[in-house]
């Protein structure tokens, strides 16, 4: 039954298998108490970090427009999800209820704002298209440093303080109402929530969407679309709102992970969510291959955990992991590398780049 | 007069904005790759020109000198090494590896300096030994211009106006142009496009070392992030004009630095990035190719 499968479902089958496998792997590890508090403090961030990368590479790999905001998403998902996490724990006590709703939430306002942010940028093309994304990944941290977001018994009681004047007290809060964004101290006081299990599903439930996305005659289209544009126009595919259901997928994902990347700590400031974030994830995609999806997630839990692994060299460990970065992009993409390394290969099958 | 005081502050923040904005475009221009390690090019030019004051004793001057001389080889090695190699590689990848020199320029500076910030000595003191400010006074003191501000205005118009002079009329420059429209016919034409890319990249880094010194003459903290916010801004400012085009770049530095200053006296401190962005953002919706950029009709 096996050989019947087209050759994509079987790499995705052994992709989710990899998954499964992990899953179990870690899970065992944790119960046999084996992993040490800052891996286990690793797990979630991991998490998160994974559905980033899978999200971004649907712009950039599959689409095939760089974004460089893309952390901005990841913000809105986040404070999103911590003002509902936080608000609902006055009508559930049910912390899966709970989590599940700001993850939703998280993609829905995430959504909402790719496809504001959408409208104008899939407008513009290659590196102003980036700029333009960079720039509202700006404008989305700055908006958030702005917020003050208290609940009490009455509901939310929200200030958008851009002159700086005002402070919590300006919330009117009542005295059981509890302070869920300060401005630019962030979010403070929240009750972490997020699981390594929840994570695990997010990674399941993103890639599943994705990849029948891009199997499907959507995801088609968004790569006839990618690999010529004048092309596909002319055979009737209608650009910009592929590029937009691609663009707001991306940023939902990115609100989803977000929320849960949010509820992981119980401090957060928005100023996490900036440009190096966002550089931080597109590394991943790009070192994993672009449209490669299992690429993107083996480049995500590699580069996050190798810091922390050179942890050792203490002060050398950015410096390693920048040479590092800079000599795997130049043996895999000069030519001169890839003449020299393909000597030793001679019985490789070609790779999907040739 | 207020007014105008923000004005003359824009304009001499916008003038460092220029400067970089400058060796940026000028570097995209010709290699068609977005150089994140520029602005720690800069950094590294406070740096030098730092340590030549405080441990070789050297003067302002000589230490902005020794700066330029420093970047210029360091930009050098950084195309020759890093760049050169990926001529052929994907856009995506050369930012990538941009991204990696970025980030090993910042913490090599992180061990050789440390995290603490360093104090920089300006260029012109701020103020003289009779501690009276190095300024120009206008309309009987109301006004005043910082001598450093108006070394700076003066620094940028020069520099904009002896680039445009060398891409126009010299043999480099030329070939630099010939290079940027289209790299296989200039190397059939007998140009070296892999000198002019070197060219472009030293001058490009003796720029940022100018920047640099200027910058950290404004704001006197050096620390090793000093220059990646103000190579976002100057790319920002480089898109804003046309991203390579040399008076671009120094129109989008100039009204980079006005709109940040206007922002931050008369909308909100907090939101001057904000607004650059959003004015920004707008411009490209409305011109496409920035404001003095080409816009090259697509070939079907």
């Amino acid at each position: 039954m096996i050989k019947n499968l087209k050759p994509h479902t079987k790499q995705n089958i052994i992709t989710f298998l990899g998954l499964a496998v992990v899953w179990i792997v870690v899970t065992v590890l944790r119960s046999q108490g084996a992993l040490g508090r800052s891996t286990l403090g690793l797990l979630v961030p991991i998490c998160c970090y994974v559905v980033m990368a899978i999200s971004l590479n649907l712009t950039v790999g599959i689409m095939g427009e760089l974004s460089l905001g893309h952390a901005g998403f990841m913000g809105i998902g986040a404070f999103t999800g911590i003002v509902v996490s936080q608000s609902l724990m006055r009508v559930t006590s049910s912390v899966p209820l709970r989590l599940l709703a700001a993850m939703l939430v998280g993609a829905l306002f995430a959504g909402i704002f790719g496809f504001l942010i959408g409208i104008p940028v899939l407008r513009l093309r290659g590196d102003y298209l980036a700029i333009v994304t960079l720039a509202f990944g700006e404008i989305i941290k700055e908006l958030i440093t702005c917020l003050l977001v208290g609940v009490d018994e009455n509901g939310l009681h929200m200030i958008f303080n851009y002159k700086g004047l005002k402070n919590v007290e300006d919330l009117n809060l009542s005295e059981a109402g509890q302070v869920i964004i300060k401005g630019a101290q962030g979010a403070t006081g929240t009750q972490t929530i997020a699981t390594f299990n929840a994570g695990m599903l997010l990674i399941f439930v993103t890639l599943f969407i994705i990849l029948h996305t891009i199997y499907s005659r959507t995801g088609r289209a968004i790569m006839a679309i990618r690999d010529n544009r004048i092309a596909a126009e002319s055979v009737g595919i209608d650009i910009t709102k592929h590029k937009m259901i691609a663009f707001v997928m991306s940023a939902a994902m990115a609100g989803s992970a977000g929320a849960l990347y949010g509820l992981n700590y119980s401090n957060l400031v928005a100023a996490k969510f900036d440009f190096n974030t966002s550089i931080l994830v597109l590394v991943f995609v790009v070192l994993g291959g672009l449209g490669n999806m299992r690429g993107s997630i083996i480049a995500a839990v590699l580069l996050y955990v190798l810091p922390e692994a050179l942890r050792g060299m203490h002060d050398y460990r950015m410096l390693i992991y920048a040479v590092i970065l800079i000599v795997v992009m130049l043996t895999t993409n000069s030519p001169a590398a890839k003449n020299f390394f393909g000597r030793f290969r001679f019985g490789k099958k070609g790779g999907a780049e040739e | 007069m207020e007014f105008l005081s923000y004005l003359i502050s824009g304009i001499s923040l916008g003038s460092v904005y220029a400067i970089i904005a400058l060796g940026y475009t000028m570097v995209y221009g010709i290699a068609k790759m977005l150089n994140f390690a520029h602005g720690d090019v800069i950094m590294i030019g406070g740096y030098i020109s730092f340590c030549g004051m405080m441990y070789m004793g050297l003067n302002g001057w000589l230490a902005l000198v020794l700066a330029m001389a420093v970047c210029t080889v360091l930009g050098i090695i950084v195309e020759g090494l890093a760049y050169r190699p990926l001529r052929q590689a994907t856009s995506l990848a050369v930012l990538i590896t941009a991204i990696g020199v970025s980030y090993f320029l910042q913490n090599s500076a992180l061990l050789i300096w440390g995290a603490t910030p360093k104090v920089y000595q300006p260029l012109i003191p701020l103020t003289n030994d009779a501690g009276t400010p190095n300024a120009l006074r206008l309309f009987d003191g109301s006004l005043s211009i910082s001598y450093i501000s108006l070394l700076t205005m003066a620094a940028c118009i020069i520099i904009m106006v002896g680039l445009t002079l060398f891409t126009a009329n010299s043999k480099m420059g030329k070939a630099m142009r010939a290079c940027s429209e289209d790299k296989d016919a200039a190397r059939l034409m007998g140009i070296n496009v892999n000198t002019t890319i070197s060219v472009t990249f030293a001058i490009g880094s003796a720029l940022a070392a100018v920047a640099g010194v200027l910058l950290c003459s404004f704001n006197p903290t050096l620390m090793p992030t000093t220059g990646s916010m103000p190579g976002i801004r100057a790319f920002t400012a480089a898109v804003f004009g046309g991203i390579g085009s040399i008076p671009g770049a120094f129109l989008g530095g100039l009204l980079i630095g006005v709109i940040e200053a206007m922002a931050k006296a008369y909308i909100s401190t907090q939101l001057a990035n904000s607004v650059v962005f959003a004015v920004l953002i707008v411009v490209l919706l409305v011109r496409p190719a920035g404001l003095l950029g080409k816009y090259v009709p697509e070939k079907v």
